[in-house]
């Protein structure tokens, strides 16, 4: 058995330990990669919320599990910054019973530490089953759909939802999803009612929702953890401390070692003669 | 507001117990990666229980009491002045999809899938049309040639998306022999796929690892770090 035949035949074990130390040892040691240039999809969520008015109303939909947390918690507490520091009024509705609890949490972080106040600047009117009709009602009337927040009390008293009826006057909407939502948003929001929409998408999803920012049925994309950290970036976040640039150096670690063993393998495979024997 | 105190089990905080269960979970799937195992086992039926359970729960709450059981038998908690009888009829009409578990009337349970099945036509066929097919077709018909529109590097990207979708196209047209001129675009057609595929597959990677990133950072920060580093470090008196 030659060297190549060894390498090709190796214990996938060593992959997963290898790919378990590229992770484990940039997260450890706090080390921060330099930040590339943002794509310009996340570029343009960030320009887009930049130029709203103060008191604009930006819905955000928390349409994700905690399966999905690590790409899409890092992006939506970055999001939810740059919405309370431009004192835009936040509306989040969740289309996922698990979304619920982690709009919440991301609400209430960024809530408490730059002074947001629940019910005056933000709210959260929670979980409601039915996907598209929900979205389809809300186009109509918020309130037929949602006559009460997520903790039960009455939209229609509430400071934020002072003039706010229907998608007509929601600013812009922000989907962060992992699975087939976003397309239902474009479809019965966006095209219905014209609403612009944004979408916070895990990175398997990208590529399925390319198409609708070419076609500028999107207005921008924020695509994973790499999306979350070029956020954090657009942001000036410490990068030693902010989740999404943090794990984008775990990430980029991980990523080159993939590379070097793809190439290991394709070099491995032709100078052993294994392409000859098939 | 102050904040809330987690609830104690035998004087350990049930945010503490939470954080070491989900520990040992992780570290139990996570187990799978050196061979099957009883506690992976353990941990997998763990998940597919729960989550069925879960379901149900929120199923119960968020969808039977609110839209059903309120609206007719306690109005005032829907902002309702008298029960609302019409939500009868979507009732019994999910019922009948129990019928199934018996098979005499197991007919019953076609009515509301063939309701389902008709709502759900009459939202999607028009919305397909207008989200999915009009939009992308417009977006595709772009100007090719360079001009006083469009530079010469805009004209190249429009020239390859046409390009692509043609000859990803003529790729599935198995109605004519895939020969000559038609043959080449169906090959060009097979390399936009591989590209497609290429940076699907990519996205993939980077979501995969980005979950592995984050159990990692749990696994750290919320469990080593606070519960066992720390407790460790005070016994030897660090």
């Amino acid at each position: 058995m030659t060297t190549w035949d060894r390498l090709l035949d190796l214990d996938r074990r060593w992959i997963f330990l290898g790919i378990a130390l590229a992770v484990v040892i940039p997260i450890v040691t706090k080390y921060a990669l330099p930040q590339g240039k943002p794509a310009p999809p996340t570029v343009a969520v960030y320009d887009y919320i930049d130029d709203l008015k103060p008191g604009d109303v930006v819905m955000i939909a928390f349409d994700y599990s905690p399966s999905s947390m690590p790409e899409l918690q890092p992006q939506a507490l970055a999001v939810v910054r740059h919405l309370f520091e431009r004192d835009l009024r936040v509306l989040s509705v969740s289309l996922n019973p698990q979304g619920t609890a982690l709009g919440r949490e991301v609400l209430a972080t960024i809530g408490d530490e730059l002074g947001a106040v629940d019910g005056v600047d933000y709210v959260h009117l929670g979980f409601k089953p039915g996907g598209s009709q929900v979205i389809l009602g809300m186009g109509e009337s918020i309130e037929v759909v949602y006559p009460t927040t997520a903790d039960g009390r009455k939209i229609s008293g509430l400071p934020i939802m002072a003039g706010v009826r229907n998608y007509d006057d929601v600013a812009l909407l922000i989907d962060f999803a992992a699975g087939n939502l976003p397309f239902a948003w474009i479809a019965y929001a966006g095209e219905r009612y014209k609403q612009d929409i944004a979408c916070g998408i895990t990175a398997v999803m990208a590529t399925d929702l390319y198409p609708y920012l070419q076609s500028d049925q999107i207005i921008g994309l924020i695509n994973g953890l790499k999306g979350a950290a070029e956020y954090e970036y657009l942001m000036g976040l410490d990068p030693t401390e902010a989740p999404g640039m943090l794990g984008m150096s775990a990430q980029s670690i991980a990523h080159l070692l993939i590379i070097v063993l793809v190439i290991a393998g394709n070099i491995a495979y032709f100078a052993s003669g294994r392409h000859r024997r098939r | 507001m102050p904040e809330a105190v987690a609830p104690e089990i035998l004087g350990i905080s049930t945010e503490v117990i939470g954080v070491w269960i989900a520990a040992f979970l992780t570290l139990a799937i996570f187990s799978f990666l050196y061979e099957d195992n009883p506690i992976y086992k353990f941990a997998e039926h763990l998940f597919v229980g729960v989550s069925a359970g879960y379901g149900v729960v929120i199923t119960w709450h968020e969808a039977v009491v609110p839209l059903l059981i309120d609206p007719l038998f306690r109005p005032e908690n829907v902002s309702l002045e008298a029960p609302n009888y019409i939500v009868i009829i979507p009732g019994v009409l999910g019922l009948l999809m129990f019928s199934r578990f018996i098979p005499r009337y197991d007919w019953l349970s076609r009515w509301p899938i063939a309701f389902v099945m008709g709502l759900s036509s009459g939202l999607a066929i028009p919305a397909a049309v207008q989200t999915y097919l009009l939009p992308q077709l417009y977006a595709t018909m772009l100007p090719i040639w360079p001009g006083v529109e469009i530079s010469a590097w805009t004209a190249i990207s429009n020239f390859l998306l046409v390009a692509g979708v043609l000859c990803t196209l003529a790729y599935f047209y198995f109605s004519r022999e895939h020969s000559g001129a038609f043959g080449v675009a169906s090959k060009v057609g097979i390399f936009f796929l591989m590209v497609a595929f290429g940076a699907s597959f990519g996205n993939t990677v980077m979501a995969r690892v980005s979950l592995l990133i984050g159990r990692v950072q749990f696994l750290y920060e919320d469990w080593w770090l606070p519960l066992v580093a720390e407790p460790i470090k005070r016994l030897f008196g660090g």
